[in-house]
């Protein structure tokens, strides 16, 4: 009787399992919702959701996502795409905010043979040898160029000093591609110290740096290490300018940072709130975020994970069947995709080109001051 | 390294240090009494610092009731910990103590991510806090001043409650002696649920010290500086709270001046914590002011 019941529990199981996959498109999402990266994480995933209301089908078909927290942990968001493919069947993933959690997750990828699109995962690792990894925004060396040339050229900064997260390949990585831009300008770097993901005392290497005084201090770091660091700059006393990447992108910079922040600048994907002149689709996205959240500023990170959805079920669209082969060869055609951060194409690298965007905290406000085309 | 920069160091240290003593000390008087290490110390630390702001915005409370407010709940949830979580294994093998405190743990991190979110949430500091008290050309927060002072009150008060008054005399017996004490008529698990009231107390004003100081809340902000300060307990000699005291103080100062000494070495700051506890295990097990470790029959 036992064995019976249990047969009719798994034939059960096995139609509405049937049905369900014949009617619905699987999308997987994975990010950084808690811990240190959960700042860009979580509005990536407000992005993702966002797209996920507005066109909820592709191909006359639903499309169900299913989202995992990453935790900003490498084994954890390995985890969590195998969960993706194993349990959920999802046809393609998107994600993640995070090199280092885009890399330990697109080799799961890569074995499944099922097709990533990351976020805002910046280190060339994301996708380099990789068939099934792709990304909707440009890569480190690039923006690395962008904060350099916009230091040396721009602001006439000679000098520049770094604070590395050693253990953030997105960090590492960032750190190194300014300091060849910088040098190869004619800068020099008088110092560069280190710290793990987790510190919340950096006195003993801002004082170190202080004593070297560079015109600079490059901090490619996550935003909630990014936000201490440069408190605990101001209380030291520095005189000297910070400047900072991608991740340091948040609309909550200013109410976070106080007077620390003032003056602020960090590069970014070309799309900000404050933005002079936006495309149709920009101001059509900052429009319906600002319904959807009225206490909350949209930023480029809600932009990235909103395109990318809209990727993925571009590429879908032109795939003709939702299928993770087909979903990855229509990917790699992908030219000219108009999105809020500008038009993808995607390269051969599988890396987006966008221009490098300068966001500047000027009076208390974030204040998007222009792109620049870096000199690599 | 010019004078200012070593003096600058220094007091970096001292700051540090004296945050970790603060934590330390909630760890060692539980061990003195209980032999139990409570690992969910680091989560009591957590939600103090939580609850002052949480009183504060949410409650709109000045920062003085916040804190004593503060206090008194994180108080009171350590209390609950030890009666839910410790008391039944009271007669229990030690582990099962140590694996259900573990437990504690993570489930206490885990409520705060459900009950406050996951996202790291920004300390607004009073301005007075803010400003550094400039002496040439080393710059002095008020909270470095402040901090070591309360961590040496702290501490004279509890070696007070543990050597002057009776139910610090409870303590003692429990600690020499928990099944004797119960037949010498020493109220045992009110003088615990004390013990755990007081550790957590402690844990509580150093959680909000460490928000003013790093002033960023998050539900996982308790593990570095727990294991940290367990390490400085370990130092200095766990069960003994000027041991405690010593061990968070020198801790700290290391930990920066080999910042300061070695700055290309600097990603490599934790390890030095680890690797002094290891080198402190091999040569003094007991710590600096450990009392002699005796296996009891």
């Amino acid at each position: 009787m036992k064995r019976l019941l249990t047969l009719v529990f798994l034939m059960v199981f096995a139609l509405t399992g049937g049905a369900f996959a014949a009617d619905t498109v699987k999308i997987g999402v994975y990010l950084p919702l808690t811990g240190q990266m959960a700042f860009g994480g979580q509005l990536e995933l407000e992005g993702v959701q966002m797209a996920h209301k507005e066109m909820p089908t592709v191909l006359g078909k639903k499309v169900e996502i299913f989202v995992v927290d990453n935790k900003s942990d490498k084994v954890e968001a390995a985890n969590a795409v195998k969960r993706l493919i194993e349990k959920e069947k999802v046809v393609a993933i998107i994600g993640t905010y995070g090199s280092s959690l885009a890399m330990a997750g697109g080799e799961v990828a890569e074995k499944a043979r099922v097709p990533m699109v990351g976020t805002s995962c910046t280190n060339p690792l994301v996708t380099q040898g990789k068939k099934y990894s792709f990304r909707v925004c440009f890569i480190d060396p690039f923006q690395g160029a962008g904060a350099a040339t916009y230091a040396y050229k721009d602001l006439k900064l000679k000098t520049a000093a770094l604070l590395v997260d050693v253990s953030n390949d997105y960090s590492v990585g960032l750190a190194s591609f300014f300091t060849k831009s910088f040098t190869k300008l004619g800068g020099q770097i008088v110092a560069n110290l280190k710290y793990q993901a987790g510190d919340q005392d950096f006195t003993a290497q801002l004082t170190e740096i202080i004593s070297k005084k560079p015109d600079v201090l490059f901090i490619p770091s996550y935003f909630a290490e990014g936000a201490i660091i440069m408190k605990q700059v101001k209380e030291l006393g520095a005189k000297f300018r910070v400047m900072g990447g991608d991740a340091m992108d948040n609309p909550q910079i200013v109410e976070i940072g106080g007077a620390a922040v003032e003056g602020f600048v960090h590069t970014t994907f070309p799309y900000d709130p404050s933005m002079k002149n936006m495309s149709p689709m920009a101001k059509k996205f900052t429009e319906n975020w600002k319904k959807a959240f009225p206490s909350k500023e949209p930023n480029v990170n809600a932009a990235l994970g909103y395109d990318t959805y809209l990727l993925v079920l571009d590429a879908i669209k032109r795939a003709g069947k939702a299928e993770p082969a087909a979903i990855t060869k229509a990917l790699v055609a992908t030219k000219g995709f108009e999105g809020v951060t500008g038009s993808t194409t995607i390269n051969a690298t599988h890396d987006a080109e966008k221009p490098v965007g300068l966001v500047q905290i000027k009076d208390g406000k974030k204040t998007y001051i222009g792109s620049i085309t870096p000199q690599l | 390294m010019t004078w200012a920069m070593f003096v600058q160091h220094t007091l970096n240290g001292l700051t540090l240090g004296s945050l970790y003593a603060l934590i330390a000390i909630g760890y060692t008087m539980v061990y003195g009494i209980l032999r139990l290490i409570n690992f969910a110390h680091s989560e009591i630390f957590m939600l103090g610092a939580y609850f002052v702001f949480w009183g504060i915005t949410l409650f709109y409370l000045p920062w003085a009731l916040a804190i004593v407010g503060a206090v008194i709940v994180t108080a009171s949830v350590g209390i609950l910990v030890d009666r839910v979580a410790y008391r039944p294994l009271r007669d229990a093998p030690r582990i099962s103590a140590l694996i259900s405190a573990i437990g504690v743990s993570f489930f206490l991190q885990n409520v705060t991510i459900v009950v406050f979110g996951a996202l790291p949430r920004q300390v607004h500091r009073p301005a007075w806090l803010e400003d550094p008290i400039l002496m040439g050309d080393v710059r002095v927060l008020p909270l470095t001043l402040f901090v070591p002072a309360l961590s040496l009150l702290l501490m004279l008060g509890l070696v007070w409650i543990v050597y002057k008054t009776k139910p610090g005399l409870g303590m003692r017996a429990i600690s020499k002696d928990i099944e004797t004490s119960y037949i010498m008529g020493v109220p045992v698990n009110r003088i615990i649920s004390l013990t755990f009231g007081i550790g957590s107390a402690l844990a509580a004003a150093s959680g909000i010290m460490w928000a003013l100081r790093y002033p960023q809340l998050q539900p996982v902000m308790g593990s570095i500086p727990g294991f940290k300060a367990f390490i400085a307990a370990v130092f200095g000699g766990i069960g003994s709270i000027p041991g405690a005291v010593i061990g968070g103080v020198m801790l700290g100062v290391i930990e920066i001046m080999a910042v300061a000494f070695f700055p290309d070495l600097a990603g490599y700051r934790d390890a030095f914590a680890f690797v002094l506890l290891i080198v402190i295990l091999l040569l003094k097990p007991t710590g600096l002011m450990g009392e002699k470790l005796e296996d009891k029959v």
